[in-house]
């Protein structure tokens, strides 16, 4: 952090920055808050940085095991209800998780598929393993590991985050029923060694010219030799930022197979083209968005929040609105903190229930039963945050997406689903509360 | 954040690196996980295939540093600092911050101060001294300027680029209007701003300082111009961290004196807000300077802060075309970015729109070296198609560089937002 608390100043601001509803953090959660309130309510969605989906495989999970580890889930709504109370779908209801898929869908159109059913498709990852998701790239719709077509992965010699004949082995170990045989190739043309992900993508885009052919013949060409029988080429997730369609396109008539992009690590092209298709829609339906400066504290009144205190350098400067979405992210999104003395939440010190002992937050085993994982803020049904007496910390703040607490998106596959569902029923109540009151401030004004 | 008690004979980490007399940048670049979102926002690593990205130009290269007989990497002077990195980092690495300090250390031991390079940065990041002396003789500079030869002479003796125009001084700079005017045309001990004003609209556009005075005016505010240098942006871009540092040192002085007479201090150029709040703290410990940093503004998020300026501008309408704005990047790292348009959506009779978040290019003195004039018009592109694209003749923004590049892509008469907001609601 560069700055401390000590060096805080107040600002003697007015109420000049003021909204109906305001929606701290753009991730998914608050993304699909904003978008959700925006029907009924003036939004503004402010974030600390780049919303972390840049860092994310671009797919949109529902979920994919249950709490106790059974799965992969052929329908996820079969699970949804016998999830433990305070599970986050319990607390907003399977309806809601739909109208949060729907919102999605709304937004994202054909650049996204997986809306035709409530099953979960299956979609190989760079490892070689094999996710049980609910929402995939169109990119990554050749690629299904359902799908009974021979693959041929194809990765690239400077790109060592994708080994693509060792994930064709994992993929032929797990099972999958198609052969899977991994090369890897020089991508063409003369780029740096550590060249960046987006470089090679812009390079497709563009179809620039490289050493006389252009970028998206010559991959093909590269690819050619190495082709058998397969009807399906998957690449790592670089084929292009702008016209991934057309990047697609190119290749595989150029190789007479469907091509497909197996979601990578970070920086992500899938990543990164969803939180471009995100932002349009926030445009679109006329939510105001800042970014660069983080949340940091809040002026309540009573039982209702009045203002979030933004952090603008060494000042704070107060955010007005009716109603309030915490949509922070959770321990990688920093809306949950921790040190050793314990864990809170980071906006608003919301309680977090935690154990007292840190060595319980977590276990020996690397992938075993942490407690951290499940680590996040306690909720009533309408989203409320919760003291730890159970009560209601402000009637007009709701929290969504990895703030909240009582589960694991990283076991069960949830994250997404979580998201989306949370953000959905945070954002419809708080634009209805906020529609609401301006309806009573506009008949108080008629009696007048 | 506390940490707890560590036990006399336990492994305290910190204790190995003995105590640090310099700037400390080991928890930033401890900090970085190296996800490379800030490759993927870099500009200049966008286009240019040899510029080794953010991710190395700090913390890989601060730990390369650790050992001993380590040059800096002469890729350094290729960072625009545009400071885009910093909005990108989800671990607040002081990325712009390690640039900077990377780039001083280069620059004052490993460049040539009898080179070409360094004289041309050197002139270039003193910008004002040169604007000072030709605003003495305005028409005459003007004209030396836009004849063939002095920009042939540029380009070949300095390596600036005889693709830009030379911006055309002013006949009367801001101060000449300021002393001739009276100074304060309000007084009020209760609401005081001191105005840093920054090169550019003193010497080339002082319509620009006009405006906000007359808009601070009109909401009672008594404004103060104290004496002052350059804010020191484009000496931090060039790497000339002495000369930033000695006109930082007139600049706190000034204007803490100013806060000591109940002033905040505002600047209409969003480079200029943007070093004396974030790059003075971290680049220099001057008395003083933290005290800067936490009353410094940007004129439009001071306005939209302390007084109810969408209550004014909502009856207003102005006399002004439909624009095409572009928010700087470094109004973006001051989280600025949308406040222009939610402005101007409030005023009648004008339609803005904005031109989407890529870099125009420029940063300052950097699309003004021959070398990168190339780099700068391909960054610059997205921006000059954006704004074709939109619905307007005009173009706004509030960096003078990013105007410069605006209207050499494009040919469009460029405004600042205080221009805007003057039509909106000071009455003539």
């Amino acid at each position: 952090m560069r700055t401390g608390n000590a060096a805080w100043r107040p600002t003697g601001a007015t109420v000049a920055i003021s909204d109906d509803v305001l929606v701290v953090g753009g991730g998914v959660a608050g993304v699909a808050a904003a978008l959700a309130a925006s029907d009924r309510a003036d939004v503004r969605l402010i974030s600390h940085k780049q919303s972390t989906l840049r860092s994310a495989s671009g797919l949109v999970d529902a979920l994919g095991y249950t709490p106790d580890g059974e799965g992969p889930l052929v329908d996820p709504f079969d699970a949804i209800g016998d999830l433990p109370e305070g599970h986050p779908y319990e607390r907003v209801g399977a309806a809601a998780v739909r109208e949060g898929f729907a919102l999605f869908d709304d937004a994202v159109g054909d650049t996204y598929r997986g809306s035709h059913t409530d099953r979960n498709a299956l979609v190989p990852t760079h490892g070689g393993t094999v996710k049980p998701t609910a929402r995939y790239p169109a990119s990554a719709a050749a690629g299904l590991a359902s799908d009974r077509r021979d693959a041929l992965l194809v990765g690239f010699e400077a790109l060592t985050d994708f080994d693509a004949p060792m994930a064709a082995s994992h993929l032929d170990a797990a099972g999958v029923p198609f052969d899977a045989r991994g090369v890897t190739v020089r991508f063409p043309g003369d780029f740096r060694a550590d060249a960046k992900v987006t470089r090679y993508a812009h390079a497709l885009d563009r179809d620039e010219d490289l050493d006389g052919t252009p970028a998206r013949t010559a991959l093909a060409e590269a690819v050619k030799a190495h082709l058998g029988d397969e009807e399906r080429v998957g690449f790592p997730a670089v084929l292009g930022d702008d016209d991934p369609a057309g990047v697609r396109a190119d290749l595989g008539a150029d190789l007479g197979a469907d091509v497909f992009e197996v979601p990578m690590g970070p920086p992500s092209l899938p990543g990164l083209r969803l939180e471009d298709r995100l932002y349009e829609a926030l445009a679109e339906a006329g939510v105001r968005v800042e970014s660069g400066n983080p949340a940091v504290d809040v002026e309540g009144d009573g039982d209702r929040v009045r203002a979030v205190y933004v952090d603008r350098g060494r000042r704070k400067v107060p955010y007005h609105a009716d109603q309030f979405v915490l949509a922070t992210g959770g321990l990688v999104g920093k809306g949950i903190d921790s040190d050793r003395e314990g864990v809170r939440e980071a906006v608003i010190d919301c309680h977090v229930p935690h154990p007292a002992d840190r060595y319980d937050w977590f276990e020996e085993d690397a992938f075993g039963d942490h407690a951290f994982a499940r680590f996040g803020v306690d909720v009533d049904r309408d989203l409320r945050p919760l003291s730890a007496d159970g009560s209601i910390d402000y009637e007009n703040l709701r929290a969504a997406g990895s703030a909240l607490g009582g589960y694991d998106f990283a076991a069960e596959k949830s994250g997404g689903g979580v998201s989306l569902a949370t953000g959905y029923a945070a954002g419809d109540a708080a634009g209805a509360a906020a529609a609401g009151a301006a309806d009573e401030t506009a008949i108080h004004g008629d009696t007048q | 954040m506390s940490d707890a008690e560590p036990p006399d004979d336990e492994f305290e980490p910190v204790q190995v690196f003995g105590d640090e007399t310099e700037m400390d940048l080991r928890p930033g670049s401890d900090d970085c996980y190296k996800c490379s979102t800030c490759d993927t926002n870099c500009p200049v690593a966008a286009v240019d295939d040899d510029f080794p990205g953010p991710k190395f130009q700090g913390p890989e290269q601060w730990r390369l540093k650790r050992k001993e007989d380590r040059d800096i990497d002469d890729s350094v002077m290729k960072c625009s600092n545009c400071m885009r990195c910093d909005g990108a980092c989800p671990s607040n690495v002081p990325l712009s911050q390690m640039h900077n300090t990377a780039r001083g250390e280069y620059v004052d031991e490993q460049m040539d101060t009898l080179s070409r390079e360094y004289l041309r940065n050197r002139m270039l990041s003193n910008y004002r001294f040169f604007a000072s002396l030709g605003s003495k003789v305005p028409r005459l500079a003007n004209f030396v300027a836009g004849l063939g030869v002095t920009s042939w002479l540029g380009e070949e003796v300095l390596g600036i680029s005889s693709e830009r125009e030379m911006p055309e001084f002013a006949t009367r700079t801001f101060r000449e209007w300021w002393e001739e005017r009276g100074g304060a045309g309000v007084s009020n001990p209760d609401k005081r701003i001191a105005y840093f004003h920054g090169c550019y609209s003193n010497y080339n556009t002082p319509e620009v300082g006009k405006a906000m005075v007359r808009v601070f005016e009109h909401f009672g505010y008594e404004v103060m111009v104290p004496k002052q240098r350059c804010s020191g942006t484009p000496m931090f871009a060039n790497g000339m961290l002495d000369d930033a540092r000695r006109a930082a040192e007139t600049n706190v002085e000034e204007f803490v004196a100013a806060i000591g007479d109940g002033a905040d201090v505002v600047a209409s150029c969003t480079s200029c807000s943007m070093s004396l709040r974030q790059e003075y703290p971290e680049l220099f410990d001057i008395h003083g300077i933290e005290d800067l940093s936490a009353h410094t503004y940007e004129a439009v998020e001071y306005l939209r802060i302390h007084e109810d300026l969408d209550g004014a501008l909502d009856d207003a309408d102005a006399a002004f075309p439909d624009l095409a704005y572009h928010a700087p990047c470094h109004a973006r790292n001051q989280g600025l970015e949308g406040q222009a348009v939610e402005v101007a959506d409030r005023i009648d009779g004008v339609e803005a729109t904005d031109v989407g978040d890529s870099c125009s290019g420029i940063s300052g003195t950097y699309g003004w070296k021959e070398e990168n004039y190339d780099t700068s018009m391909k960054i610059g592109e997205e921006m000059f198609e954006h704004m074709e694209d939109a619905d307007a003749e005009t173009g706004m923004t509030e960096c003078p560089t990013c105007a410069m590049q605006m209207e050499h892509g494009t040919g469009y008469d460029i405004r600042h937002t205080l221009e805007l907001l003057e039509a909106a609601i000071v009455e003539e």
